[in-house]
């Protein structure tokens, strides 16, 4: 059974997450079919010669991970690991559109350079000089699913003590535009903090980098363990997991009974939340759920968010009303389950336990 | 955790061939893949040569029994991975765990394109469905649904060194325990968008490409897909024939120079190899072969080679770069140039490369210049490199 300590987060989202703040005291109400992220000051982290050519994925994940890194006290992990399905959006919107206008003649370089997407990954490798192994995952719904099992066996072989993970996913203009054009997001701006309410289609656009150092040994300041992690892709939009998530606790010697908290990835459409509602309903009835969608958005990498609020709840025990489907009084934080469903095909199940 | 993780299928499309055995012929008759861009539109044209693989969309879509309007990454890469899976014949594979690890670098571009331009002009056109398997992700999601694979699958992304990366994700995935098989490599279409971002960079040769000469000018692009398929001991075990060679060593390193160019003295490269020695348990003069990522640029041959001298001189083995043949297929090229290094184990094949006439100044040998059969190679490495610093190596043992 592959799992890891989880020693330091950190997470630039909608929301006031990162740095050194208060979790989630001060929770930004948006009205809006989109949210971006709250954006840190940027030269604390990266030399502002660097900052100027780094589109916003770029610095928004770097920073991210500097944080981490410094929160951790760790110089030089062993592995520097990234999942984003996106990618470098902005700079590969920028190529593309040069390409159409100034039809293939005297284009700049620089937006194709960017454009691969391991950038986040391997400008983190370059700022801290670290030679040590580099990988993205780019799969969809579980982009940062697949980078924390590759993390996990790292740890497991022994390869690493320590590795930096992380999600990135940014949101720009052009892609909302499409993907509105798709039928992902709702037509008219809500409001992010009465999203479960809406009972319509479509969801709000987000975007965020939630980044990870994972450890082998157990230390003082530890936040959480990640006990488990599975992740799978079924075409059958309508699959009821019950029986799955059932075994995969099992196999870590749980019930249901022992999820103090469920964090389920409900996004506001209809369609997207009736399978939680009716998992809820048939398996988690009498556990506490919590949502964290209407506080980043809906994106590919959103379930890093959910693992930096899992994170934060076992390690300060408590749970911010804001996350809370229902008013709940909630003791002692020892098992946190988070369900994400990507777009009804992507399932994602992460385990966290107080150390 | 280091249980032996053997090959045990090939599949391959590039320039030079639609399946291995064309390419095993195209190696023998030293025939390189280059020529004229015929499947876009490009103000390149007659200009820039590249390596396409000869069959156009609708050819490949029949062939692959798909729509017409799946990406062209797509329909290479499943006619690879179904060659690979259909040459292991692996009993009861419905029986098994069976996973789909695949890399590309610009998903469905080559629909993108074609969605973008009408939608620069009016937000509002431009074909959804052209733009629909735009992510990486969504070509091995279609792949993996007509292979038929549902227990795992995912997709990575580190430019040149996506596939070889794949590779030993795939291999490592058997050793924890988590799989059984895996189908493992990468796919990449040519497009628009990469033959311009190269272009700009101005490290495309104008000629055909010559890798490890001291007289290089650039590489040439090509496209294709390669794909192993990886099992785990037991499963070997009852394969009806032997596998083609074990998956030995492998390594990923980082260069953390530049985003796009090599140290001079090959940091990462030097790490990447060293790495792969050390995982497979052997010294340099145990490697036979080694099939270089050699793109025929400046900076990748010259900081290659200086790697390379370090850590082998002075027991040189074999080298060549086979890109000379297939042009560099980008994130499809660790897993052709896997799929090379397998079949170089299984049949003592040392592969030519083609258009050498000087030596590098960085490398006191010279790379193979004709097709060899029958050599001895118990060990072959293959080098895969990327932007961003991602350097891998792989190392191939005879069973």
């Amino acid at each position: 059974m592959m799992k890891a300590y989880i020693r330091s987060a950190a997470s630039i989202s909608a929301q006031n997450t990162f740095g050194g703040q208060d979790f989630l005291t001060d929770v930004v109400a948006y009205q809006t079919t989109r949210l971006g992220t709250i954006e840190p000051d940027y030269k604390t982290y990266i030399d502002p010669k660097l900052i100027r050519r780094m589109s916003h994925v770029i610095k928004m994940g770097v920073a991210a991970a500097m944080e981490c890194l410094k929160q951790a006290g760790v110089d030089q992990p062993d592995a520097i690991i990234t999942g984003t399905a996106f990618g470098i959006m902005e700079d590969t919107v920028t190529f593309l559109t040069r390409i159409i206008e100034m039809q293939e003649e005297m284009l700049p370089p620089t937006a194709f350079i960017q454009s691969t997407h391991n950038t986040v990954a391997a400008q983190i490798a370059l700022m801290l000089k670290c030679h040590n192994y580099n990988n993205t995952f780019v799969h969809k719904g579980v982009s940062f699913e697949s980078a924390l099992l590759d993390a996990l066996m790292l740890l497991n072989e022994g390869e690493a003590s320590n590795v930096l993970v992380g999600g990135i996913d940014e949101m720009i203009d052009t892609s909302f535009t499409v993907l509105t054009r798709l039928g992902l997001y709702k037509r008219w701006p809500v409001s992010n903090l009465a999203l479960y309410q809406e009972k319509s289609k479509g969801t709000i656009g987000g975007e965020g980098a939630a980044f990870f150092v994972l450890s082998d040994t157990l230390s003082a300041g530890n936040l959480a363990e990640l006990s488990g992690l599975r992740s799978f892709y079924n075409p059958d939009t309508t699959l009821d997991v019950s029986d799955t998530i059932t075994a995969f606790l099992k196999e870590h010697n749980l019930a249901v009974a022992d999820i103090d908290l469920l964090i389920t990835g409900k996004n506001g459409d209809i369609n997207n939340d009736a399978p939680y509602d009716q998992l809820k309903v048939e398996l988690f009835s009498q556990t506490t759920c919590a949502n964290y969608k209407h506080l980043c958005g809906e994106y590919p990498t959103s379930s890093s968010f959910a693992l930096w609020l899992a994170a934060n709840i076992i390690h300060r025990q408590t749970v911010p009303a804001v996350l809370l489907e229902q008013v709940a009084d909630v003791k002692s934080l020892k098992k946190v389950l988070i369900y994400n469903r990507y777009q009804n095909k992507y399932h994602s199940l992460m385990l966290v336990s107080a150390c | 955790m280091n249980t032996p993780v053997y090959i045990a299928g090939l599949g391959v499309i590039s320039a030079i061939g639609n399946n291995v055995q064309e390419h095993l012929n195209a190696f023998k008759n030293e025939a390189a893949g280059m020529g004229d861009i015929t499947h876009f539109e490009s103000v390149h044209r007659g200009v820039l040569p590249v390596a396409e693989v000869k069959m156009t969309n609708h050819e490949l879509a029949e062939k692959a029994g798909m729509l017409l309007d799946a990406s062209r990454t797509t329909l290479l890469s499943l006619l690879a991975a179904r060659e690979a899976l259909t040459d292991a014949e692996i009993p009861n594979l419905s029986s098994l765990r069976t996973g789909f690890v695949s890399a590309n670098t610009v998903g469905g571009m080559d629909r993108s394109e074609d969605f973008f331009t009408r939608f620069l002009k009016d937000n509002s056109k431009g074909k959804l469905r052209n733009v629909y398997d735009h992510e990486c992700g969504s070509i091995t999601e279609a792949v993996a649904n007509e292979l038929g694979i549902t227990d795992f699958m995912t997709t990575l992304s580190t430019a040149c060194s996506s596939s070889a990366n794949a590779v030993f994700y795939g291999a490592r995935l058997i050793r924890n325990g988590l799989l059984d098989v895996v189908i493992a490599g990468g796919a990449d279409a040519l497009t628009k968008f990469t033959l311009n971002g190269f272009n700009t960079l101005m490290i495309l040769d104008k000629e055909f490409c010559k890798p490890f000469d001291q007289n290089r000018e650039g590489l040439n692009l090509g496209e294709g897909a390669g794909y192993v398929v990886l099992v785990s001991d037991r499963v070997a075990k009852t394969l009806n024939k032997q596998a083609y060679c074990r998956l030995s060593g492998y390594n990923n390193s980082n260069d953390a120079y530049h985003q796009t160019a090599s140290s001079p003295d090959g940091t990462g490269s030097y790490m990447a190899m060293r790495g792969a020695l050390n995982k497979a348990g052997l010294q340099p003069e145990d490697i036979d072969y080694i099939n270089v990522h050699g793109t025929g640029t400046p900076n990748n041959d010259s900081a290659e080679g200086t790697a390379i001298r370090r850590l082998f001189d002075p027991h040189y083995p074999a080298m060549s770069s086979t890109k000379s043949f297939t042009g560099h297929t980008l994130g499809a090229s660790g897993g052709i140039e896997a799929v090379f290094s397998a079949l170089a184990v299984k049949h003592g094949i040392i592969y030519p490369n083609l258009r050498f006439e000087t030596q590098m100044e960085e490398l006191p040998v010279a790379p193979e210049t004709h097709f060899r059969e029958g050599q001895q190679t118990d060990h072959v490495m293959s080098n895969s490199f990327g932007f961003g610093g991602n350097c891998t190596s792989l190392i191939f043992s005879k069973i």
